[in-house]
């Protein structure tokens, strides 16, 4: 292959994936953060300690996390087919990778959640201060550093899991990859991918790095 | 002020029950500095938490300011809007001082206004007004993170006065400062308690804590209270713990005839200078081996330990003398009457 045909196909693949990429990890924020919070709320000893809904969210997310994203893959594609009116094509990807990256977000927010030091909720009530203040002005931005990590660890996954999604007919890089890589033995084309993801991934990874460390910067010096 | 009665905690942990609170009744009058002094685990925080609810008390009722808390929070794990809105006429401050390291100083101090709904231009004017009151006005901006434990604290009970409450319950407020900064804490709440009128209710392990600034005091162990009323009140008690700790007197006497005395000022009686007066009286040399003074509107109180010559047979009369005076003495080395007492009371029983 040469630079001329690999470069639209590279560049289309490059546009699918982030695509995929940016709207999962939307729909994961939007699911997996409020899932978390409440993994932590309903606990026993939390503000709102109900152990049937906190032992049923804890299983949900466990047998999320437990399917190999490929067997969820596939077994997701009646849902997706209900939901985007089809299952091949980026815009269906999205289903599957947000449903994958759920779980896992939320155990990452559960965890950043609890780190945040009880004698601040404390205080909060102490000022009459409700769930949602709680949960609003004190647990979300006390933890926001942490958050920003979990964040930054799923959209990494996200775009692990996205090239996975080429394999049953999502766009994108991996796709890309298995098509001319891997059918055609285009070993430079495989290459090239393989060095762009990685870039990618770095790119994601310092970003994340750097919002936490200016996020963890305040109140160190001055 | 704030009135406990017969407050009852019991802590259930793998099925053993523990009892923080057992009965706890207190009264902390309007205006008044009161500390709750005893070791860890006597139930102090147990006790200050059931104030303002954070913890639910077994049993028992919590009335401050006149109204009955415990009736506010009804049977419910979560605090209804009423206990919510009662909490925010309490300030509470903190050992850790439970700032919030996301937020500066001021929007720190703003917290619990917006809790309570005031509009922003407000909440930065009052904000603003507290940080002057505690002395911090230049580190508005600053975060938690860049002060130090003092200047923490300060910004804590900033915080906790934002709501203007009529109650501030200090939590071991200086238990994680130095000594220095612990005494420039200590007068700023005695300085907000008389400026303000301000009840405080401390708890503190600390006895220097109690010593500085309480009115009144009481003293926990194994989640009762055994002892409570005003510094007078307990010195004026016999036997009494705390007046023998907060008026710590030791020394020992100088040879074997010697009598030695602890006297305890307390009261109306302690105006006149009566160490000299019984010296002249009965031209005997006192020598004067420990005390514990303080001068609390131009009375003394505190405890002296004395040494007079002779064996306590032949100070019988000068004993006598300081009894008249209306002081309180307790002679050294001597068999007090109280086992006696004792032995009577369990023949009544």
């Amino acid at each position: 292959m040469t630079w001329e045909e690999m470069r639209p196909l590279l560049e289309q693949g490059t546009i699918d994936t982030l695509y995929m990429v940016l709207w999962s990890t939307v729909v994961t924020v939007i699911g997996g953060l409020p899932l978390g919070v409440l993994l932590v709320l309903t606990d026993k000893g939390g503000l709102l300690q109900n152990r049937p809904v906190n032992k049923v969210i804890g299983a949900i997310v466990n047998i999320g996390r437990s399917l190999p994203f490929i067997i969820l893959l596939v077994a997701l594609i009646p849902v997706t087919t209900l939901v985007v009116g089809t299952f091949i094509g980026p815009t269906a990807m999205i289903v599957p990778l947000s449903i994958g990256a759920i779980p896992f977000f939320a155990r990452l927010v559960e965890t950043a959640i609890r780190e945040v030091d009880h004698g601040l909720v404390e205080a909060v009530q102490s000022m009459g201060g409700g769930i949602p203040t709680i949960v609003g002005k004190v647990l979300l931005p006390q933890a926001l550093p942490s958050l920003i990590a979990a964040l930054t660890t799923t959209v990494i996954t996200l775009i692990s899991y996205s090239a996975l999604a080429g394999a049953v007919g999502g766009e994108g890089l991996g796709s890309k990859v298995i098509t001319y890589g891997y059918q055609r033995f285009e070993t430079g084309f495989m290459l090239i991918t393989v060095v762009l993801l990685i870039v990618i991934v770095t790119v994601v990874q310092l970003l994340g790095d750097l919002a936490v460390r200016l996020l963890a910067r305040r109140g160190r010096t001055a | 002020m704030i009135t406990t009665k017969g407050l009852t905690k019991v802590y259930e942990s793998r099925g053993r029950q523990v009892t923080a609170l057992d009965g706890v009744d207190l009264h902390v009058r309007e205006g008044e500095v009161f500390g709750v002094i005893g070791q860890s685990g006597a139930g102090k925080s147990s006790l200050i938490r059931c104030v303002n609810l954070l913890e639910r008390p077994t049993s028992g009722t919590v009335t401050v300011d006149g109204t009955d808390l415990t009736a506010l929070a009804g049977r419910g794990r979560r605090a209804g809007k009423d206990l919510r809105r009662a909490r925010s006429r309490i300030g509470m401050v903190f050992q850790h001082f439970n700032l919030l390291s996301s937020r500066t100083v001021k929007d720190n101090i703003e917290l619990p206004l917006e809790i309570l709904g005031v509009a922003g231009a407000e909440r930065s004017r009052r904000a603003l007004e507290l940080l002057d009151l505690v002395g911090l006005a230049d580190k508005a901006k600053s975060y938690p993170g860049q002060l130090s434990g003092g200047q923490k604290q300060r910004v804590g009970i900033a915080r906790a006065l934002a709501g203007n409450p009529k109650v501030l319950l200090s939590d071991e407020a200086t238990s994680a400062l130095d000594p220095e900064t612990t005494r420039s804490i200590l007068q700023l709440l005695r300085d907000l308690n008389r400026q303000l009128g301000l009840t405080v209710l401390l708890i503190t392990h600390e006895m220097d804590v109690v010593k500085q600034i309480c009115d009144s005091a009481a003293l926990m162990k194994r989640g009762r209270v055994v002892e409570s009323g005003t510094v007078a009140e307990l010195l004026a008690t016999p036997g009494s713990e705390l007046a023998r700790e907060l008026f710590p007197v030791t020394g020992d006497a100088s040879a074997d005839d010697r009598t030695v005395i602890d006297v305890t000022f307390h009261g109306e009686a302690a105006t006149q200078p009566v160490i000299s007066q019984l010296s002249r009286t009965y031209n005997i040399d006192i020598s004067i081996l420990g005390a514990a003074m303080d001068t609390v509107g131009g009375r003394q109180i505190g405890r002296m330990r004395i040494e007079l010559p002779g064996r306590y047979e032949e100070n019988v009369v000068p004993v006598g003398f300081l009894r008249e005076q209306g002081l309180q003495v307790e002679v050294i080395g001597e068999e007090p009457q109280r086992p006696a007492q004792g032995l009577v009371k369990e023949i009544a029983k």
